[in-house]
């Protein structure tokens, strides 16, 4: 597959057309309908906890949130390949990997809601936290690859990071590495097409994101990332590629940014609507939803029935969240090291002090304007 | 005049120094069309045309980089960093080059850069969107420092900022970008970086302080006046050079010194002045000198800012201590 869609050739992997059918059967990963079916409602269950988010977001009910909107598939067909054992390294728009690793959502809402605790993902092996400076986590994936095969271990790292990611040296100095050290990662640059406001043509000359590997003697494939079984199947053979020869291997996922960068960010300033219209019609769900269809394994009856089963999972996850609790002024501390050097325990020794000072002085000084 | 806040005053100032001179440039991460995702550059593509103010490639040490290069070719680049959390991949421009080349070329090369950043906590924001980090910079031998706490300031600062032959770090306090409004005049001015502002006088005490953090000090003095203390407020204003002299003169007026600063407490600003103080004014002294800093922690996320943000109770907790030393 690598050699026949060589990225300096701009070549695309895709499986599936925009309305539903195989346009490439040598490609269709062999899938159980049962499968595919598990997939699409996990794809349906991240647009639908995600739409959630923003329109909590919306109410004040949580803080900035990146939407994942429009790339579930790229979420979903890696969360079929990536195994147990294997490593996940995050960026931050990539919701149904983690839920598919073992985190919850309602450590996600944590996370947006302002708590630490939200991205430790504590009872989900082997994924990283979520990574906010751009692609300073990717130089992370190599060394997590390099231990593995140090260990013997027959494991993948699954690493992510958008288009712009892919200009910060970081990326470029992880990718070098890894071609070097022959280690088990698969870098997949979900390419939304916008950092932010940013597109393609002032962030690289280069004909697309995926022959950057090239350069770094790895191999690189472009995909489809609107097309689940294109997906799956390259993120397939990459985690063989990876894990059984040690070949490192970079996908570019081709997708769009349906939502907004973050909820802090409103797309209407630098695109036009026209260009949102045409990008709906390779939406990753309605693509596998119509194969679905077509296939007698889907109807719109069971999809109304599960999206409002779904919200009211959703929102009673979002309440528990909600509930979660004060966060302590200990745990502002006790992370920092090891053990607690003395200068910081003195440091808040002598909060809690002005706490109490402050509690006695303005009950005082209420009196006072009362008497 | 116009009413202005602070992120109209630092539009203005740039607009005003791209009309003057050719050679002013401004970059950075959406910082064109979109305007930046503060809108501090909002409108200025479209009137100054896309090559002089542009979107870059994500990549923050190129982005200083080619600000080395430029500024040594005989431009003035302003660049933007998105976020201060994240200019940390340009340290090494920062620090061996734009620092650097005066004086290891014996000053045939200049690097006159302004690098601008929001700064600070008290937004609700995500990870790595809230710190103060500015005593990093203060240690860089070779590049000015620059907070500004007012729009009007905000704009005359800028404007001389643009103007120094040396590379200035513009840290912008992102948390009254747009809480403070007040008349600033629409034509240009300057204001001399390295030139502390005394803000009120006051005799028991002087607070120096800058950035977000000088509303919270006025608001903290004003409650310190009920308890019948008066505070002498100092606005920093440039953090290196650093006005020695303002500082110097109030202590030795004063003799109690207190530095207010939202950045981590141990080797900090705060520290620097401390030690000025003992330098210049211990003799005058009636209490030890006070940092009131925020802790040497990461900022908690936005459920826990509250507690490592430091509010005009704090401080006034702090008068009281200093003052009944």
């Amino acid at each position: 597959m690598f050699d026949k869609y060589s990225p300096l050739e701009d070549k695309m992997v895709q499986v599936m057309d925009n309305e539903g059918n195989i346009i490439n059967p040598d490609l269709m990963p062999d899938l159980s309908d049962e499968q595919i079916v598990k997939a699409y409602k996990d794809m349906l269950f991240e647009r639908t906890a995600d739409l959630m988010t923003v329109s909590y977001q919306r109410q004040g009910r949580i803080y900035t949130y990146p939407p994942n909107y429009g790339q579930e598939a790229i979420h979903i067909a890696s969360a079929f390949v990536i195994e147990e054992d294997d490593w996940v390294v995050p960026a931050f728009r990539e919701m149904g990997i983690y839920l598919a690793k073992g985190a919850t959502l309602k450590e996600i809402f944590l996370y947006f809601m302002g708590y630490e605790d939200g991205t430790v993902f504590k009872n989900a092996k082997n994924i990283l936290p979520i990574s906010v400076p751009i692609a300073s986590q990717l130089p992370h994936a190599t060394g997590v690859g390099y231990a593995l095969k140090y260990k013997g271990q027959k494991q993948a790292v699954f690493a992510y990071v958008g288009d712009g990611g892919t200009s910060e040296g970081d990326f470029h100095e992880a990718l070098n590495f890894a071609g070097v050290w022959k280690v088990p990662v698969v870098f997949t640059v979900q390419n939304n097409q916008y950092a932010i406001s940013t597109r393609k043509e002032n962030q690289t000359a280069s004909i697309n994101y995926a022959v950057k590997a090239i350069a770094y003697g790895i191999k690189g494939i472009k995909v489809d990332g609107n097309d689940f079984f294109a997906m799956f199947s390259v993120v397939k053979q990459a985690r063989d590629l990876a894990a059984n020869q040690y070949e490192p291997v970079l996908i570019e996922a081709v997708t769009y940014r349906k939502g907004a960068h973050t909820t802090s960010d409103d797309p209407s300033k630098y695109r036009d609507q026209e260009e949102e219209k045409q990008w709906d019609r390779s939406d990753p769900l309605r693509r596998l939803k119509t194969y679905l269809i077509k296939k007698g394994l889907w109807s719109d009856e069971q999809e109304e029935k599960l999206v409002s089963e779904y919200k009211k999972q959703v929102d009673r996850i979002f309440t528990e969240a909600e509930n979660y609790g004060p966060y302590q002024l200990e745990d502002v501390f006790k992370y920092m090291y090891a053990d607690m050097p003395e200068d910081l325990k003195q440091q808040m020794l002598e909060h809690q002090r002005f706490l109490r000072w402050k509690q006695e002085f303005f009950k005082t000084q209420k009196q006072a304007i009362n008497n | 005049m116009k009413v202005m806040n602070l992120v109209n005053a630092i539009n203005n100032a740039l607009d005003i120094k791209l009309a003057e001179d050719k050679n002013v440039i401004v970059y950075g991460e959406d910082v064109g069309k979109e305007g930046g995702v503060f809108r501090v550059t909002e409108g200025l593509q479209k009137k100054y045309g896309k090559e002089r103010v542009f979107d870059s490639p994500l990549a923050e040490s190129a982005i200083v980089g080619t600000a080395v290069g430029m500024a040594i070719a005989g431009l003035r680049p302003v660049v933007e960093m998105q976020f201060s959390g994240f200019v940390y991949p340009a340290f090494n421009q920062i620090i061996s080059h734009a620092a650097r080349f005066r004086n290891r070329t014996r000053g045939r090369y200049t690097t006159p850069i302004v690098i601008r950043m929001p700064y600070g906590g008290g937004i609700n924001a995500l990870e790595h969107h809230s710190e103060s980090m500015e005593a990093l910079f203060g240690h860089i031998p070779g590049v000015k420092v620059v907070i500004p706490s007012t729009p009007h300031d905000a704009k005359g600062l800028l404007i001389s900022a643009i103007e120094s032959d040396d590379t200035v770090i513009y840290m912008e306090p992102k948390r009254i970008y747009r809480a403070i409004k007040q008349e600033v005049p629409e034509e240009k001015f300057s204001i001399p970086l390295g030139k502390a502002k005394i803000l009120q006088k006051g005799d028991d005490l002087t607070i120096v302080t800058y950035g977000a953090l000088v509303r919270e000090v006025q608001k903290a003095a004003v409650m310190a006046k009920k308890q019948g203390i008066t505070v002498e407020i100092i606005d920093l204003r440039t953090i290196y050079p650093i006005d020695r002299e303002t500082i110097r003169e109030s202590v030795r007026k004063t003799g109690r010194i207190m530095t207010v600063a939202e950045s981590p407490r141990s080797f900090s600003v705060a520290s620097e002045i401390t030690q000025i103080v003992i330098e210049e004014a211990f003799l005058y002294l009636e209490a030890p000198p006070r940092r009131v800093a925020g802790f040497d922690t990461i900022v908690p996320l936005p459920k826990g800012e509250y507690h490592y943000l430091i509010t005009p109770e704090k401080i006034l907790y702090e008068i009281l201590n200093l003052v009944n030393y």
